[in-house]
Protein backbone atom coordinates (compact mmCIF):
# COMPACT_ATOMS: atom_id res chain seq x y z
CA UNK A 1 0.00 0.00 0.00
CA UNK A 2 1.37 3.47 -1.16
CA UNK A 3 1.53 6.13 2.05
CA UNK A 4 -1.35 8.66 2.28
CA UNK A 5 0.21 11.74 1.13
CA UNK A 6 0.63 14.33 3.78
CA UNK A 7 -1.32 16.89 1.59
CA UNK A 8 -4.48 14.80 2.58
CA UNK A 9 -3.98 14.37 6.28
CA UNK A 10 -2.76 18.10 7.18
CA UNK A 11 -5.46 19.13 4.48
CA UNK A 12 -8.34 18.53 7.33
CA UNK A 13 -6.70 20.12 9.49
CA UNK A 14 -6.23 22.92 7.16
CA UNK A 15 -10.10 23.24 7.20
CA UNK A 16 -10.61 23.33 10.81
CA UNK A 17 -8.46 26.37 11.04
CA UNK A 18 -9.91 29.16 12.84
CA UNK A 19 -12.34 27.24 14.49
CA UNK A 20 -13.12 25.14 17.98
CA UNK A 21 -13.31 21.13 18.37
CA UNK A 22 -14.74 20.33 21.41
CA UNK A 23 -14.81 17.22 23.60
CA UNK A 24 -18.36 15.41 23.64
CA UNK A 25 -19.24 12.66 25.67
CA UNK A 26 -22.69 11.36 23.55
CA UNK A 27 -24.69 12.16 20.96
CA UNK A 28 -26.86 14.76 22.58
CA UNK A 29 -23.20 16.66 22.91
CA UNK A 30 -22.62 16.32 20.00
CA UNK A 31 -25.68 17.92 18.20
CA UNK A 32 -25.11 20.96 21.18
CA UNK A 33 -22.03 21.23 19.75
CA UNK A 34 -22.09 21.46 16.59
CA UNK A 35 -25.35 23.63 16.48
CA UNK A 36 -23.30 25.69 18.69
CA UNK A 37 -20.52 26.30 15.71
CA UNK A 38 -18.13 23.92 16.41
CA UNK A 39 -15.93 23.06 13.23
CA UNK A 40 -15.43 19.26 14.98
CA UNK A 41 -16.17 17.11 18.00
CA UNK A 42 -13.36 14.84 19.84
CA UNK A 43 -15.56 12.02 20.85
CA UNK A 44 -14.45 10.27 24.72
CA UNK A 45 -16.19 8.75 27.31
CA UNK A 46 -15.10 11.00 30.22
CA UNK A 47 -13.89 15.10 29.62
CA UNK A 48 -10.11 15.03 31.33
CA UNK A 49 -11.43 16.61 34.42
CA UNK A 50 -13.38 13.41 34.97
CA UNK A 51 -10.73 11.50 34.12
CA UNK A 52 -8.72 13.27 36.64
CA UNK A 53 -11.16 12.84 39.04
CA UNK A 54 -11.50 9.18 38.72
CA UNK A 55 -8.61 8.08 38.58
CA UNK A 56 -8.01 4.29 37.15
CA UNK A 57 -6.19 3.40 33.65
CA UNK A 58 -8.05 5.66 30.81
CA UNK A 59 -8.48 3.90 27.43
CA UNK A 60 -9.65 4.28 24.05
CA UNK A 61 -13.68 4.69 24.09
CA UNK A 62 -16.12 2.76 23.49
CA UNK A 63 -16.83 2.29 18.71
CA UNK A 64 -20.56 1.87 19.91
CA UNK A 65 -20.51 5.59 21.47
CA UNK A 66 -18.34 7.10 18.75
CA UNK A 67 -19.99 5.65 15.89
CA UNK A 68 -23.45 7.44 17.56
CA UNK A 69 -21.81 10.63 17.61
CA UNK A 70 -20.32 9.96 14.42
CA UNK A 71 -24.28 9.53 13.15
CA UNK A 72 -25.36 12.04 14.94
CA UNK A 73 -23.29 15.05 13.29
CA UNK A 74 -21.99 15.93 9.75
CA UNK A 75 -19.20 17.75 10.98
CA UNK A 76 -15.30 15.69 11.26
CA UNK A 77 -15.55 13.37 14.16
CA UNK A 78 -12.13 13.06 16.43
CA UNK A 79 -11.36 10.31 18.94
CA UNK A 80 -8.52 9.24 21.16
CA UNK A 81 -6.07 6.46 21.33
CA UNK A 82 -3.17 5.87 24.34
CA UNK A 83 0.17 7.05 23.38
CA UNK A 84 2.02 4.00 21.67
CA UNK A 85 -1.21 1.87 21.33
CA UNK A 86 -1.11 1.04 17.41
CA UNK A 87 -3.91 -1.49 17.99
CA UNK A 88 -6.56 0.95 19.44
CA UNK A 89 -5.68 3.28 16.39
CA UNK A 90 -6.14 0.12 13.65
CA UNK A 91 -10.14 -0.12 15.66
CA UNK A 92 -10.44 3.75 15.58
CA UNK A 93 -9.43 3.77 11.54
CA UNK A 94 -11.39 0.80 10.68
CA UNK A 95 -14.17 2.56 12.55
CA UNK A 96 -14.14 5.33 9.98
CA UNK A 97 -13.42 8.40 12.76
CA UNK A 98 -11.47 11.46 10.41
CA UNK A 99 -9.14 12.14 13.01
CA UNK A 100 -7.12 10.11 15.68
CA UNK A 101 -5.48 11.98 18.58
CA UNK A 102 -2.65 10.45 19.79
CA UNK A 103 -3.32 11.44 23.80
CA UNK A 104 -1.63 12.02 27.12
CA UNK A 105 -5.14 12.32 28.58
CA UNK A 106 -5.07 8.75 28.31
CA UNK A 107 -3.16 6.15 29.91
CA UNK A 108 0.26 5.74 27.80
CA UNK A 109 0.61 2.24 26.57
CA UNK A 110 4.16 2.83 25.99
CA UNK A 111 6.74 3.76 28.00
CA UNK A 112 9.44 4.35 24.95
CA UNK A 113 7.37 4.81 21.48
CA UNK A 114 4.71 6.50 19.92
CA UNK A 115 2.19 4.82 17.09
CA UNK A 116 4.35 4.49 13.93
CA UNK A 117 1.76 7.38 11.76
CA UNK A 118 3.22 6.55 8.26
CA UNK A 119 1.45 3.48 8.74
CA UNK A 120 -2.20 4.91 8.95
CA UNK A 121 -4.06 6.54 6.35
CA UNK A 122 -6.52 8.22 9.00
CA UNK A 123 -4.53 11.47 10.11
CA UNK A 124 -3.37 11.87 13.50
CA UNK A 125 -2.80 14.94 15.87
CA UNK A 126 -0.36 14.63 18.43
CA UNK A 127 0.45 17.12 21.91
CA UNK A 128 3.89 19.25 22.48
CA UNK A 129 5.50 21.20 25.12
CA UNK A 130 8.25 22.44 22.95
CA UNK A 131 9.48 22.39 19.63
CA UNK A 132 11.98 19.34 19.87
CA UNK A 133 8.58 17.23 20.94
CA UNK A 134 6.33 18.61 17.98
CA UNK A 135 9.21 17.65 15.47
CA UNK A 136 9.53 14.21 16.80
CA UNK A 137 5.91 14.01 16.55
CA UNK A 138 5.51 14.62 13.04
CA UNK A 139 8.74 12.87 12.00
CA UNK A 140 6.61 10.05 12.78
CA UNK A 141 3.82 11.24 10.61
CA UNK A 142 1.66 13.79 12.91
CA UNK A 143 -0.43 15.76 10.74
CA UNK A 144 -1.41 18.62 13.00
CA UNK A 145 0.36 19.25 16.52
CA UNK A 146 -1.29 21.04 19.64
CA UNK A 147 -0.10 21.92 22.69
CA UNK A 148 -0.80 19.34 25.43
CA UNK A 149 -1.17 22.59 28.03
CA UNK A 150 -2.62 20.99 31.20
CA UNK A 151 -5.77 19.02 30.40
CA UNK A 152 -8.77 18.91 32.84
CA UNK A 153 -8.04 21.97 34.95
CA UNK A 154 -9.30 24.97 33.48
CA UNK A 155 -6.03 26.68 33.95
CA UNK A 156 -4.78 27.84 30.90
CA UNK A 157 -1.19 28.54 31.98
CA UNK A 158 0.45 25.56 30.15
CA UNK A 159 -1.25 26.04 27.43
CA UNK A 160 0.60 29.38 27.40
CA UNK A 161 3.55 28.05 28.53
CA UNK A 162 4.33 25.00 25.68
CA UNK A 163 2.77 27.78 22.88
CA UNK A 164 5.34 30.44 23.83
CA UNK A 165 7.95 27.54 23.74
CA UNK A 166 7.44 26.61 20.44
CA UNK A 167 7.38 30.11 19.09
CA UNK A 168 10.93 30.99 20.82
CA UNK A 169 12.02 27.92 19.05
CA UNK A 170 10.92 28.41 16.13
CA UNK A 171 12.06 31.89 16.14
CA UNK A 172 15.67 30.90 17.01
CA UNK A 173 15.85 28.12 14.17
CA UNK A 174 14.73 30.80 11.98
CA UNK A 175 18.10 33.32 12.92
CA UNK A 176 20.26 30.37 12.64
CA UNK A 177 23.18 29.97 10.20
CA UNK A 178 22.88 26.46 8.42
CA UNK A 179 26.03 25.16 9.69
CA UNK A 180 24.29 25.55 13.17
CA UNK A 181 21.32 23.61 12.48
CA UNK A 182 23.12 20.16 13.01
CA UNK A 183 23.83 21.07 16.50
CA UNK A 184 19.99 22.40 17.33
CA UNK A 185 18.51 19.06 15.75
CA UNK A 186 21.14 17.10 18.62
CA UNK A 187 19.85 19.78 21.39
CA UNK A 188 15.63 19.73 20.34
CA UNK A 189 16.41 16.06 19.95
CA UNK A 190 14.54 16.24 16.21
CA UNK A 191 14.65 14.95 12.98
CA UNK A 192 17.18 17.23 11.01
CA UNK A 193 15.53 17.33 7.62
CA UNK A 194 12.59 18.60 9.61
CA UNK A 195 14.76 21.23 11.61
CA UNK A 196 15.96 22.38 8.12
CA UNK A 197 12.44 22.93 6.82
CA UNK A 198 10.91 24.79 10.28
CA UNK A 199 14.56 26.94 9.92
CA UNK A 200 13.80 27.97 6.18
CA UNK A 201 9.81 28.45 6.30
CA UNK A 202 9.38 30.05 9.88
CA UNK A 203 6.82 27.67 11.12
CA UNK A 204 5.51 24.29 11.94
CA UNK A 205 5.27 21.70 8.34
CA UNK A 206 1.71 21.32 9.58
CA UNK A 207 -1.19 23.26 11.50
CA UNK A 208 -0.59 24.10 15.37
CA UNK A 209 -3.54 24.77 17.79
CA UNK A 210 -3.98 24.81 21.03
CA UNK A 211 -5.28 23.13 24.00
CA UNK A 212 -5.28 21.98 27.41
CA UNK A 213 -7.21 24.54 29.97
CA UNK A 214 -9.14 25.96 27.82
CA UNK A 215 -11.71 27.76 29.42
CA UNK A 216 -12.95 30.88 28.67
CA UNK A 217 -13.64 32.76 25.33
CA UNK A 218 -10.58 34.94 26.40
CA UNK A 219 -8.35 32.01 27.08
CA UNK A 220 -9.23 31.00 23.75
CA UNK A 221 -8.74 34.30 22.16
CA UNK A 222 -5.47 34.69 24.21
CA UNK A 223 -3.92 31.24 22.24
CA UNK A 224 -5.34 32.83 18.91
CA UNK A 225 -3.12 35.69 19.35
CA UNK A 226 -0.21 33.97 20.61
CA UNK A 227 -0.34 32.03 17.29
CA UNK A 228 -2.77 28.94 17.52
CA UNK A 229 -4.43 27.97 14.57
CA UNK A 230 -7.01 26.69 16.13
CA UNK A 231 -8.52 25.90 19.30
CA UNK A 232 -9.47 22.16 21.26
CA UNK A 233 -11.63 22.60 24.58
CA UNK A 234 -12.27 19.43 26.72
CA UNK A 235 -13.99 19.86 30.24
CA UNK A 236 -13.92 23.85 29.54
CA UNK A 237 -17.59 23.88 27.84
CA UNK A 238 -19.66 21.32 29.47
CA UNK A 239 -18.45 21.62 33.01
CA UNK A 240 -19.36 25.11 33.16
CA UNK A 241 -22.82 26.38 34.07
CA UNK A 242 -24.55 26.91 30.35
CA UNK A 243 -22.57 24.45 27.99
CA UNK A 244 -24.71 25.97 25.07
CA UNK A 245 -24.06 29.55 25.85
CA UNK A 246 -20.28 28.85 26.17
CA UNK A 247 -19.79 26.90 23.44
CA UNK A 248 -21.33 29.48 21.48
CA UNK A 249 -19.30 32.18 22.96
CA UNK A 250 -15.62 30.57 22.54
CA UNK A 251 -16.67 29.99 18.75
CA UNK A 252 -17.05 33.63 18.49
CA UNK A 253 -14.01 34.38 20.39
CA UNK A 254 -11.92 32.08 18.23
CA UNK A 255 -13.15 33.82 14.70
CA UNK A 256 -12.90 37.17 16.31
CA UNK A 257 -9.60 36.41 18.50
CA UNK A 258 -8.41 40.14 17.51
CA UNK A 259 -11.05 41.79 18.31
CA UNK A 260 -11.62 43.15 22.07
CA UNK A 261 -15.55 44.69 21.02
CA UNK A 262 -16.50 41.20 19.96
CA UNK A 263 -14.72 39.36 22.55
CA UNK A 264 -16.60 41.54 24.93
CA UNK A 265 -19.57 40.62 23.57
CA UNK A 266 -18.58 37.27 23.73
CA UNK A 267 -17.74 36.96 27.32
CA UNK A 268 -21.34 38.47 28.42
CA UNK A 269 -23.75 36.64 30.60
CA UNK A 270 -22.05 33.39 30.75
CA UNK A 271 -23.12 31.83 33.71
CA UNK A 272 -20.45 29.92 35.84
CA UNK A 273 -17.09 28.80 34.17
CA UNK A 274 -15.75 25.13 34.86
CA UNK A 275 -14.25 25.39 38.67
CA UNK A 276 -10.92 24.30 37.24
CA UNK A 277 -7.67 24.09 39.52
CA UNK A 278 -4.68 25.88 39.85
CA UNK A 279 -2.33 23.42 37.21
CA UNK A 280 1.09 24.91 39.48
CA UNK A 281 0.03 23.38 42.21
CA UNK A 282 -0.62 19.72 40.89
CA UNK A 283 1.88 17.06 42.28
CA UNK A 284 4.26 16.26 39.61
CA UNK A 285 2.32 12.49 39.26
CA UNK A 286 -0.85 14.41 38.68
CA UNK A 287 0.24 15.94 35.36
CA UNK A 288 -0.70 14.54 32.24
CA UNK A 289 1.57 16.99 29.85
CA UNK A 290 4.86 14.75 31.05
CA UNK A 291 3.52 12.11 29.41
CA UNK A 292 5.07 10.93 25.93
CA UNK A 293 8.66 11.07 25.04
CA UNK B 1 -8.67 46.26 -6.92
CA UNK B 2 -8.44 44.27 -3.86
CA UNK B 3 -10.39 40.48 -3.34
CA UNK B 4 -11.57 40.14 0.18
CA UNK B 5 -11.16 36.73 1.30
CA UNK B 6 -14.47 35.66 3.94
CA UNK B 7 -12.39 35.07 7.02
CA UNK B 8 -15.00 32.91 9.56
CA UNK B 9 -13.21 29.89 9.77
CA UNK B 10 -11.64 27.57 7.61
CA UNK B 11 -8.54 27.57 5.50
CA UNK B 12 -8.54 31.19 4.03
CA UNK B 13 -4.98 31.61 4.64
CA UNK B 14 -4.36 29.34 1.94
CA UNK B 15 -6.70 31.53 -0.59
CA UNK B 16 -4.69 34.44 0.80
CA UNK B 17 -1.59 33.09 -0.22
CA UNK B 18 -2.22 32.34 -3.80
CA UNK B 19 -3.36 35.53 -4.31
CA UNK B 20 0.05 37.24 -2.65
CA UNK B 21 1.54 34.80 -5.13
CA UNK B 22 -0.68 36.87 -7.95
CA UNK B 23 0.22 40.31 -6.42
CA UNK B 24 -3.27 40.23 -5.99
CA UNK B 25 -4.25 42.51 -2.93
CA UNK B 26 -6.43 40.96 -0.73
CA UNK B 27 -7.98 41.35 2.89
CA UNK B 28 -9.81 39.46 5.33
CA UNK B 29 -13.36 39.69 5.91
CA UNK B 30 -15.24 39.05 9.11
CA UNK B 31 -17.87 41.78 8.99
CA UNK B 32 -20.65 42.77 6.39
CA UNK B 33 -19.29 46.71 6.62
CA UNK B 34 -15.69 45.81 4.99
CA UNK B 35 -17.46 44.07 2.11
CA UNK B 36 -17.74 47.73 0.92
CA UNK B 37 -13.88 47.56 0.63
CA UNK B 38 -13.71 44.51 -1.86
CA UNK B 39 -14.24 43.86 -5.46
CA UNK B 40 -14.61 40.49 -5.58
CA UNK B 41 -14.78 37.77 -2.89
CA UNK B 42 -13.59 34.29 -1.97
CA UNK B 43 -15.22 31.73 0.34
CA UNK B 44 -13.29 29.52 1.80
CA UNK B 45 -12.76 25.63 2.45
CA UNK B 46 -13.65 24.64 6.19
CA UNK B 47 -16.89 23.31 7.71
CA UNK B 48 -19.98 25.00 6.28
CA UNK B 49 -22.23 24.10 8.82
CA UNK B 50 -19.67 26.48 11.25
CA UNK B 51 -19.87 29.41 8.62
CA UNK B 52 -23.59 29.36 8.42
CA UNK B 53 -23.71 30.25 11.70
CA UNK B 54 -22.04 32.92 11.62
CA UNK B 55 -23.66 34.10 8.39
CA UNK B 56 -27.07 33.96 10.61
CA UNK B 57 -26.11 35.47 13.35
CA UNK B 58 -24.01 38.36 12.78
CA UNK B 59 -26.84 39.60 9.79
CA UNK B 60 -24.10 38.40 6.74
CA UNK B 61 -26.59 36.74 4.60
CA UNK B 62 -28.16 39.17 3.25
CA UNK B 63 -25.47 41.67 2.48
CA UNK B 64 -23.67 38.48 0.55
CA UNK B 65 -26.84 37.80 -1.71
CA UNK B 66 -26.39 41.74 -2.28
CA UNK B 67 -22.72 41.29 -3.02
CA UNK B 68 -23.05 38.68 -5.76
CA UNK B 69 -26.26 40.14 -7.27
CA UNK B 70 -24.57 43.23 -7.86
CA UNK B 71 -22.25 41.18 -10.14
CA UNK B 72 -19.48 41.22 -8.07
CA UNK B 73 -17.44 38.19 -8.67
CA UNK B 74 -17.40 35.22 -5.91
CA UNK B 75 -15.50 32.02 -5.77
CA UNK B 76 -16.32 28.67 -3.13
CA UNK B 77 -14.35 26.04 -2.94
CA UNK B 78 -15.85 22.96 -0.96
CA UNK B 79 -17.69 24.46 2.40
CA UNK B 80 -17.73 28.01 0.14
CA UNK B 81 -19.20 25.77 -2.71
CA UNK B 82 -22.18 24.38 -0.26
CA UNK B 83 -22.56 28.50 1.26
CA UNK B 84 -23.30 29.66 -2.71
CA UNK B 85 -25.48 26.84 -3.29
CA UNK B 86 -28.80 26.84 -4.46
CA UNK B 87 -30.01 23.53 -2.96
CA UNK B 88 -27.76 21.83 0.15
CA UNK B 89 -29.32 18.57 1.59
CA UNK B 90 -26.70 15.81 3.71
CA UNK B 91 -28.28 17.34 5.82
CA UNK B 92 -30.29 19.95 4.80
CA UNK B 93 -28.81 23.44 5.13
CA UNK B 94 -30.07 27.20 4.36
CA UNK B 95 -27.65 28.68 2.32
CA UNK B 96 -27.09 32.29 -0.27
CA UNK B 97 -28.72 30.48 -2.96
CA UNK B 98 -26.71 32.55 -5.43
CA UNK B 99 -25.44 29.93 -7.61
CA UNK B 100 -28.14 27.52 -9.76
CA UNK B 101 -26.54 24.47 -8.45
CA UNK B 102 -27.64 21.42 -5.53
CA UNK B 103 -25.03 20.67 -3.66
CA UNK B 104 -25.07 16.98 -1.52
CA UNK B 105 -22.86 17.52 1.59
CA UNK B 106 -19.78 15.17 2.26
CA UNK B 107 -21.02 13.47 -1.07
CA UNK B 108 -17.75 11.19 -1.20
CA UNK B 109 -18.11 10.03 2.25
CA UNK B 110 -15.82 10.54 5.26
CA UNK B 111 -11.76 11.78 6.11
CA UNK B 112 -10.69 7.95 5.00
CA UNK B 113 -12.56 8.71 1.41
CA UNK B 114 -10.70 12.11 0.97
CA UNK B 115 -8.24 12.12 -2.06
CA UNK B 116 -5.71 13.82 -4.08
CA UNK B 117 -5.60 13.28 -7.70
CA UNK B 118 -4.37 14.30 -11.33
CA UNK B 119 -6.48 15.22 -14.37
CA UNK B 120 -6.56 17.37 -18.26
CA UNK B 121 -8.32 20.43 -17.20
CA UNK B 122 -8.55 22.15 -20.61
CA UNK B 123 -10.56 25.14 -19.39
CA UNK B 124 -6.95 25.90 -17.63
CA UNK B 125 -4.18 24.87 -20.54
CA UNK B 126 -2.59 21.50 -21.63
CA UNK B 127 -0.90 21.44 -17.99
CA UNK B 128 -2.77 18.80 -15.96
CA UNK B 129 -4.32 19.93 -12.39
CA UNK B 130 -4.23 18.18 -9.03
CA UNK B 131 -7.12 17.93 -7.15
CA UNK B 132 -7.76 17.97 -3.53
CA UNK B 133 -10.90 16.36 -2.32
CA UNK B 134 -11.02 16.79 1.34
CA UNK B 135 -14.63 15.79 2.81
CA UNK B 136 -16.04 16.88 -0.17
CA UNK B 137 -19.68 18.09 -1.19
CA UNK B 138 -21.20 16.36 -4.72
CA UNK B 139 -22.51 18.76 -7.48
CA UNK B 140 -25.98 16.73 -7.94
CA UNK B 141 -27.53 19.33 -10.09
CA UNK B 142 -26.84 22.05 -12.07
CA UNK B 143 -29.36 24.90 -13.44
CA UNK B 144 -29.21 25.71 -17.02
CA UNK B 145 -27.34 28.96 -16.92
CA UNK B 146 -24.36 26.80 -15.37
CA UNK B 147 -21.25 25.82 -17.29
CA UNK B 148 -19.65 22.94 -16.41
CA UNK B 149 -15.87 23.65 -16.48
CA UNK B 150 -14.29 20.19 -15.03
CA UNK B 151 -16.27 17.17 -14.36
CA UNK B 152 -14.41 14.34 -12.04
CA UNK B 153 -15.77 10.60 -11.51
CA UNK B 154 -19.40 11.99 -13.46
CA UNK B 155 -19.80 14.58 -11.62
CA UNK B 156 -19.00 18.68 -12.07
CA UNK B 157 -16.22 19.40 -9.77
CA UNK B 158 -16.00 23.48 -10.85
CA UNK B 159 -18.63 25.63 -12.29
CA UNK B 160 -19.37 29.04 -13.45
CA UNK B 161 -22.67 30.95 -13.75
CA UNK B 162 -22.35 34.92 -14.56
CA UNK B 163 -19.91 35.94 -12.23
CA UNK B 164 -20.30 33.57 -9.50
CA UNK B 165 -17.68 30.35 -9.81
CA UNK B 166 -17.41 27.43 -7.21
CA UNK B 167 -15.19 24.34 -6.94
CA UNK B 168 -15.74 21.31 -4.88
CA UNK B 169 -12.12 20.77 -4.29
CA UNK B 170 -9.17 22.58 -3.20
CA UNK B 171 -7.06 24.59 -5.56
CA UNK B 172 -5.61 26.57 -2.47
CA UNK B 173 -3.78 23.36 -1.67
CA UNK B 174 -1.97 22.71 -4.32
CA UNK B 175 1.40 25.44 -5.64
CA UNK B 176 -0.98 25.45 -9.03
CA UNK B 177 -2.05 29.06 -9.42
CA UNK B 178 -4.27 28.95 -12.48
CA UNK B 179 -7.79 29.11 -11.24
CA UNK B 180 -7.34 31.95 -8.66
CA UNK B 181 -5.40 33.85 -12.03
CA UNK B 182 -9.08 32.98 -13.87
CA UNK B 183 -10.75 34.56 -10.47
CA UNK B 184 -8.85 37.62 -10.90
CA UNK B 185 -9.18 38.03 -14.33
CA UNK B 186 -13.06 37.84 -13.58
CA UNK B 187 -12.85 40.20 -11.34
CA UNK B 188 -10.50 43.02 -13.26
CA UNK B 189 -13.21 42.14 -15.77
CA UNK B 190 -16.04 43.17 -13.87
CA UNK B 191 -14.65 46.20 -13.29
CA UNK B 192 -14.39 47.58 -16.47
Amino acid sequence: MTETPLKLKTGLAEMLKGGVIMDVVDAHQARLAEEAGAAAVMALERVPSDIRRDGGVARMSSPKMIREIMEAVSIPVMAKVRIGHFVEAQILEELGVDYIDESEVLTPADHANHINKHAFKVPFVCGCTNLGEALRRIGEGAAMIRTKGEAGTGDIVEAVRHLREVTREIRILSVLGDEELMAEAKRLQAPFEIVRWVAKNGKLPVPNFAAGGVATPADAALCMQLGAEAVFVGSGIFKSEDPAARARAIVKAVTHFNNPKALLEASESLGEAMRGIDATKLPEAALLAGRGW
Amino acid sequence: MKIGVLALQGDFAAHGRMLSQLGCPWTEIRRADQLGEVDGLILPGGESSTMLKFLCEENLLEPLQEFGKSGKPMFGTCAGAILLAQDVTGPAQASLGVLDIAVQRNGYGRQLDSLVTETDCPALGPEPLELVFIRAPIINRVGPGVDILLEHRDHPVWVRQGNIMAATFHPEMTEDTRMHRKFVEMVETSQD
